[in-house]
């Protein structure tokens, strides 16, 4: 009997108890009246709607622009070069971040020149990169790269460091070579951290990739932006940005799904709220 | 057999943790390490299992100097010290990765049915209570059978209950493949439950100040008026051992502590 109590989830006060589907539920509440008003305001002629496109107009474009199958090759585009970015950027990051976490001197070798390129806006390399890779899409991947690389770097050296000295005792007891301590100690010790590195890191490939984007690209979903901006089409304007949301979103979701099975052995915290 | 030589240790911040301590343990015999905080009995121990090397002086197991963390030697934390990510059964079968899969899979259920834990092979750490994850470290440290096991401490965090029971536990493993103990404790009752002979520690710097002999057979009857004698002799000699430190200014409740206890 105590064991069935104890196995159950860790609950909530029972009255902030809401039901499965009340509580993603709550969330959609805000913006969808937002767009319900401003749905309504058009329609009542308190506004024109010409540079705030109502939710109808702006479901209208999306799906003109979905049936073309101009909106499926811009956010290909753009999302081949955000993986190709990420990728590149996570590959860094994790390999420098884990000899810098790991290594004493490496740290001391490599740190100081990383934090000091790492407080350069990453735009202010754009200039750069386009005389040196040229305006296609060299130059753009290694934008992106360089803006996912320094979460991932920093996310992976602070983790590396900060593993408990207890349990790297536990694998020096064990006789583990430097080799088994990275891999059946830190790695392990380090991968919730990792996952949050990750997801910083695709979030600022995503922003990257809109200023990647915004220079002189003919495809994509930033160039959707400049785009709707240089022809007055609001409405595209939004489509893009909906997508950005949608494909932003998804990707993280993918990293999240993709580790979740990886982190169950976490006792913590979030373990009471990860539903919500 | 341990022999421990002449072994002091100073630490990089210049305090003398151990000083001059000597010390020979036979195959299968328990020795316990008592005394007052800061009196280097767990510096002793990590000196032994070669998580630091000596300042001076030397560890041999043997004939061999131990220098850094060897096959034959095994501690067990004051913390269970499991790791998170593995389930129970992998953690105990932690230091026999480089087994085949089969004598690796006998030998931690076996050792796991030993400690009563069959059952939880499959839970992570962070489902056991207390006393179970601190058999499970000590089945972790069992599996390989080390010649010499360290416990640091190892059931000072638990409740009085689970205690007991897993010093008792702790003898039952020990009579199967007699390994020899190394226990540091600051639980007197532990000492004379466990102990072949005990050592009395005192601090600044660490040394050995008493070696007492505790023959009683076992098991041992915490009741019996021959436990209560052997008390009040370790307990004698610890207040002896923290007298000076008390005089010094700075242990008066560590005194104190030893006092209510002899009352």
């Amino acid at each position: 009997m105590t064991a069935s109590i104890d196995d159950s989830p860790v609950q909530i006060a029972p009255k902030y108890r809401l039901g499965r589907w009340t509580r993603p539920a709550l969330g959609l509440l805000l913006p969808l009246a937002l767009a319900v008003f401003w749905e309504l305001a058009v329609r009542f002629g308190l506004s024109n709607g010409r540079l705030v496109p109502p939710p109808s107009v702006i479901f209208t474009t999306f799906s003109d622009l979905w049936q073309t199958g101009e909106l499926q090759a811009h956010a290909i585009t753009t999302l081949w070069r955000v993986a190709a970015g990420f990728a590149c950027g996570v590959a860094a990051g994790t390999v420098l971040g884990a000899l810098a976490g790991y290594s004493g001197l490496l740290h001391r070798l490599v740190d100081p020149t990383l934090q000091a390129l790492r407080s350069i806006p990453s735009i202010a390399w754009v200039p750069l990169f386009i005389l040196w890779f040229g305006i296609f899409e060299a130059s753009k991947i290694i934008l992106i790269a360089v803006g996912v690389f320094f979460p991932v770097y920093l996310g992976v050296m602070g983790a590396v460091i900060s593993v408990d000295r207890k349990i790297v005792e536990v694998g020096r007891v064990f006789r583990l070579s430097a080799f088994g301590m990275i891999r059946r100690i830190l790695l392990p010790a380090v991968l919730p951290a990792y996952v949050i590195a990750l997801r910083a890191g695709l979030g600022l490939g995503w922003m990257f990739v809109v200023a990647a984007e915004f220079l002189g690209a003919s495809q994509g979903l930033g160039f959707l932006l400049v785009d709707g901006q240089q022809l007055g089409k609001p409405a595209q304007i939004v489509a893009a940005i909906v997508a950005f949301a949608i494909l932003g979103k998804l990707t993280d979701w993918l990293i999240v799904a993709a580790t979740t099975p990886l982190l169950r052995w976490q006792d913590v915290y979030g373990a009471a709220h990860q539903d919500s | 057999m341990l022999d421990i030589n002449h072994v002091g240790k100073t630490y990089p911040n210049g305090v003398r943790a151990l000083d001059g301590v000597s010390l020979t343990v036979n195959l299968g015999e328990i020795v316990v390490v008592v005394g007052g905080s800061g009196c280097g009995k767990s510096t002793l121990l990590r000196l032994v299992c070669g998580l630091d090397a000596p300042t001076d002086g030397s560890i041999r197991l043997d004939g061999t100097l131990i220098s850094a963390p060897h096959e034959r030697i095994g501690i067990v934390f004051q913390e269970p010290r499991l790791l998170p990510w593995l389930s129970v059964a992998r953690n105990v079968g932690f230091g026999l990765e480089d087994r085949p899969r089969p004598e690796r899979t006998s030998r931690v259920a076996a050792q796991l049915a030993r400690v009563g834990l069959s059952d939880k092979a499959r839970v992570w750490p962070r489902e056991l209570s207390g006393g179970q994850a601190q058999r499970v470290a000590l089945s972790r440290a069992l599996v390989t059978r080390p010649e010499v096991l360290l416990l640091d401490e190892p059931f000072s965090a638990l409740d009085a209950f689970t205690r007991v029971d897993l010093q008792d536990h702790l003898l039952d493993l020990w009579a199967d493949q007699r390994p020899t103990l190394l226990v540091v404790t600051h639980d007197v009752d532990e000492a004379i439950v466990l102990a072949d002979r005990i050592l009395v520690m005192r601090a600044r710097p660490g040394r050995v100040q008493e070696e007492i002999v505790i023959d009683l057979p076992r098991p041992r009857d915490r009741q019996s008026a021959a436990f209560d004698f052997a008390k009040r002799r370790v307990l004698n000699a610890l207040d002896h051992s923290l007298d000076r430190r008390a005089r010094a200014g700075d242990a008066e409740t560590v005194l104190d502590e030893g006092a209510a206890r002899w009352w």
